[in-house]
């Protein structure tokens, strides 16, 4: 399927721009007429998508991440990726309360509050190559 | 992201406002430890009343002073009215450890009677 609308944002990976991402994504979605939960929603998975490539992808080291965002005629699809340190396996990064960094005081709940709050969450990653986490979310009001 | 903090009795409340996300979660730990090491704290109150947004780097703050709260021979509790908040609390698990209040009556009530 063609995407109505894309765009791309390129941007450092230094904590100050976990919030600038999740506006930009938020600023985007909004022509999808949104309700202000489902903002809410977009804001949090991309805060914690963003926030997991700065911390466990370049852990700390300055590099770029890039988000994609495609709308849909009642749907978007948001991609964040960076070419960091990859994930080793995914599907133990994935379980609740797994966290590599728990002396940093990670929760370990970054992909569930994903999976919670979008309608699906797919990961691709290779170790030493980087990963893309891309959320998808249909909004309710859309083309009302 | 600011944190105001307040004392009834040995209980302090600690204020948050404005967006607590990875970016200020240092900030958020070391200004709560300050205050945690003085000698007239005993039970905490996370006051989240005045966050407009927190994701799981929030729960990290949370759940490592609550350790440290316990530790001291502590108590915390939690105000928190923001449904999106609220069920980040819920999935991961913080709602066994603190409990949730509404108002600062309740949580203080609680508290008390823990």
């Amino acid at each position: 399927m063609q995407p109505v609308n894309e765009m791309k944002l390129e941007f450092l990976s230094k904590s100050s721009n976990e919030a600038f991402a999740r506006v930009v994504a938020a600023a985007f979605v909004s022509q999808l007429d949104p309700t202000i939960e489902e903002l809410a929603d977009v804001r949090t998975a991309v805060s914690e998508a963003v926030t997991n490539a700065i911390i466990h992808g370049y852990e700390n080291r300055i590099g770029i991440i890039t988000m994609v965002c495609r709308q849909y005629d009642k749907s978007v699809e948001i991609e964040i990726s960076d070419e960091g340190a990859g994930i080793e396996d995914i599907e133990q990064a994935m379980q609740p309360l797994y966290t590599s960094k728990p002396e940093m005081e990670r929760s370990g709940m970054g992909f569930t509050v994903m999976e919670s709050f979008m309608d699906m969450v797919r990961v691709r990653s290779k170790p030493g190559e980087g990963t893309t986490v891309t959320l998808y979310k249909t909004f309710s009001s859309a083309g009302k | 992201m600011e944190i105001k903090f307040s004392n009834r009795g040995s209980t302090l409340i600690a204020a948050f406002s404005g967006e607590l996300d990875h970016h200020f979660a240092e900030y958020a730990r070391n200004k709560i430890e300050r205050e945690l090491i003085k000698a007239t704290t005993r039970d905490v109150v996370f006051d989240l009343t005045g966050l407009s947004f927190m994701d799981s780097s929030g729960i990290g703050v949370l759940v490592g002073r609550y350790v440290n709260i316990r530790k001291l021979g502590g108590r915390a509790a939690i105000i928190c009215r923001n449904t999106r908040i609220k069920k980040i609390l819920e999935i991961s698990g913080v709602l066994k450890l603190m409990s949730v209040h509404d108002e600062l009556d309740h949580a203080l009530r609680a508290l008390s009677t823990a």
